[in-house]
């Protein structure tokens, strides 16, 4: 299974904070984000805004990621700290 | 030291630990305040949401990365979350160094890196009951960029 995460704006927009998904088919970030903007409209929108930053065990990385069973997603907006 | 806090904290107290060490030539603070206004609206309070476990990675790895680039004799960091009022104190960030100019340059990197890469998200309530999320801000990229040349 693969730890779903979602923060700040992007929590509220999809009024969820976590989930837990099948590994066998997110077997990377790219694919990860197909599925989840296949839920509704909803998901489609605020998925594609180009600013969603995404992190996988608590470090920052890009679409390419390859996942593995366990792994924290952790999808947010631009930070707004300080 | 990196703390993240709910309570307030003591710029004083802060300060004079810093200073403990008699080597230290030159101590340079910076303290964030929650404002009362931001992007022409009038701000009552303030939220502050983060991500607990990768906030304090990637602060850690903030300092260790000016501690790579300048002497630095200590380094304070405390980030207050949960929910603020106006004059609130929001960041404290002390640095501690033989002299001024690694102090200076250290506490203006950790600050313009903790403003893009640290996982915090301020949400406003404002004087008309409403709230919301803070955009990101163009300036705080390009106050990044400098350190990347």
């Amino acid at each position: 299974m693969i730890k779903v995460l979602f923060f700040a704006q992007l929590r509220d927009q999809l009024a969820t904070s976590e989930l837990h998904l099948p590994s066998a088919e997110n077997h990377d970030i790219e694919t990860l984000l197909k599925n989840l903007k296949a839920r509704d409209k909803n998901w489609q929108r605020a998925l594609s805004a180009s600013t969603v930053l995404v992190a996988v065990n608590q470090t920052m990385c890009n679409d390419n990621r390859v996942l593995q069973s366990g792994d924290e997603v952790a999808f947010f907006p631009p930070v707004t700290g300080g | 030291m990196i703390k993240l806090q709910e309570e307030d904290f003591s710029v004083q107290a802060e300060y004079d630990k810093l200073r403990e060490t008699s080597s230290v030539g030159a101590l340079v603070t910076f303290t964030g305040l929650v404002r009362d206004m931001n992007q022409g609206k009038t701000v009552t309070s303030l939220q502050l949401e983060h991500y607990p476990g990768m906030t304090e990675k990637s602060l850690a790895k903030i300092v260790e990365e000016a501690k790579s680039r300048w002497h630095i004799t200590d380094c304070t960091v405390i980030h207050r979350v949960g929910e603020l009022t106006l004059s609130d104190q929001i960041i404290f960030v002390g640095v501690a160094s033989v002299h001024r100019h690694d102090a200076f340059a250290a506490c203006e990197f950790i600050m313009d890196y903790l403003k893009t890469e640290a996982p915090f998200w301020k949400k406003e309530s404002t004087a008309d009951k409403q709230s919301y999320w803070l955009d990101a801000r163009e300036s705080d990229l390009t106050a990044l960029n400098k350190w990347r040349k």
